[in-house]
């Protein structure tokens, strides 16, 4: 395996193409639990988790299910059911194994389905026509680079609820002009070349 | 039931139930896409088009489905309508289906959708969950059009591809890129806001 590229693979994904700011994957969590750094950690590693999970067995069905049979056109209907009995399988797991970690994602568990990072990350990996292990890495790469900007929005928004904000900008759009000057400093990494 | 009904079940996702600037539902291709006004309008009425047909079938199989598989069963409805579309667009549209790319197949994954099978298609007849996803749909291909019309505007100099202005405007990049996308969507709603404080006094 050459770790060059699995490299290249991890910068690239958490800051050339941060999925938030620069692909604009997984959106709703983004501007729904970045109220507070707590409740973003949580979504963030129930969302890393989840990703990278869904990378892989998304990679061994599209391959060794879906390829074989000429069932591609299949791909979006086969991938979201894996990925919502995964998330279900997930969240069963974690409530048997360990029931800390249950109540600390709770909530955030069943939202991961309808996050669209995963399903997009899923296709992407397909796209772009990583073997296995690249695909597991790029997974979790996008994963990291997700739970950073919500973990960057949160602290910032934060900090916002103690200044004093115009009437009309209170609320949400203080946090989307926010994500806006995010983005533009995630955009110094945009030309980059690994 | 009055004609009225469904004027209103039909107008409401327009302005007052807006999907877009009111719910906040469906960010990702609202954000990601709309770097013109063309490339949004194409969005929504894809979007639109898989929105009615899934209310429409789904309020059709509503008494057949069970109680407790039902989220299962919708998702395998969308999931059926989005392919169908992102074929349709892949062999009619190829330029356009490569601009939108990813966003297609992810329109299973656009909460407005499921959100108006659970709480609308699954307890409504035909008709109305028809006009529901039609209002609905065509409230949220609106606002990708305006966001997308405004971002070309001041990104471009054009709006639907034709120059507005002359060789004197500047057109500020910033705009069409995704940094762009954040801060217009900031400033509409601090707008709506503003409008809402107007309208109470």
């Amino acid at each position: 395996m050459d770790l060059s590229t699995l490299f290249g693979i991890v910068i690239g994904s958490i800051f050339i193409n941060n999925f938030i700011f620069a692909r604009f994957l997984g959106l709703c969590p983004f501007m729904g639990v970045s109220k507070k750094i707590e409740s973003s950690i949580g979504m963030g590693m129930a969302v890393t988790f989840v990703m990278t999970v869904a990378s892989a067995v998304t990679w061994v069905v599209y391959n060794y299910l879906l390829v074989p049979y000429h069932l591609e056109y299949l791909q979006i209907i086969a991938f979201i059911l894996v990925i919502a009995s995964l998330v279900q399988f997930v969240e069963m797991l974690i409530q048997k194994t360990s029931p800390n970690l249950y109540k600390a994602l709770g909530v955030f568990l069943p939202l991961i389905t309808t996050n669209c990072a995963v399903l997009g990350v899923a296709i992407l990996n397909i796209q772009e026509k990583y073997n296995f292990i690249e695909t597991t890495v790029n997974g979790f790469a996008a994963a990291i680079g997700f739970t950073l900007a919500l973990l960057m929005l949160a602290g910032i928004r934060e900090r916002i609820a103690y200044s004093d904000v115009p009437e009309a900008f209170q609320g949400v759009a203080i946090a989307f002009v926010s994500a806006g000057l995010l983005a533009i400093a995630f955009m110094g990494f945009s030309g980059m070349t690994i | 039931m009055s004609g009225k009904k469904y004027y209103q079940t039909f107008i409401k996702g327009i302005f007052k139930e807006n999907p877009t600037f009111v719910l906040l539902l469906g960010l990702c291709p609202t954000l990601g896409v709309t770097s013109s006004a063309i490339n949004g309008l194409a969005m929504g009425v894809a979007t639109l088009v898989v929105l009615l047909s899934s209310n429409i079938l789904i309020s059709m199989i509503r008494k057949i489905i069970p109680d407790k598989i039902r989220i299962p069963a919708y998702i395998m409805v969308i999931a059926t309508l989005v392919t169908v579309v992102d074929m349709g667009m892949n062999a009619y549209l190829p330029v356009l289906y490569k601009v939108l790319g990813l966003f297609i197949p992810l329109i299973v994954v656009n909460c407005i959708i499921l959100g108006r099978a659970e709480s609308f298609a699954s307890k409504n007849g035909v008709v109305l969950s028809a006009l529901d996803g039609l209002g609905i749909g065509m409230g949220f291909a609106l606002s990708l059009t305006v966001l997308g019309g405004i971002r070309e505007i001041l990104g471009n100099g054009s709006l639907f591809n034709i120059a507005l202005f002359g060789d004197v405007f500047q057109p500020a990049i910033i705009f069409i890129l995704p940094p762009g996308a954040f801060i217009t969507m900031g400033f509409i709603m601090a707008g709506l806001n503003q409008l809402k404080k107007m309208k109470k006094k």
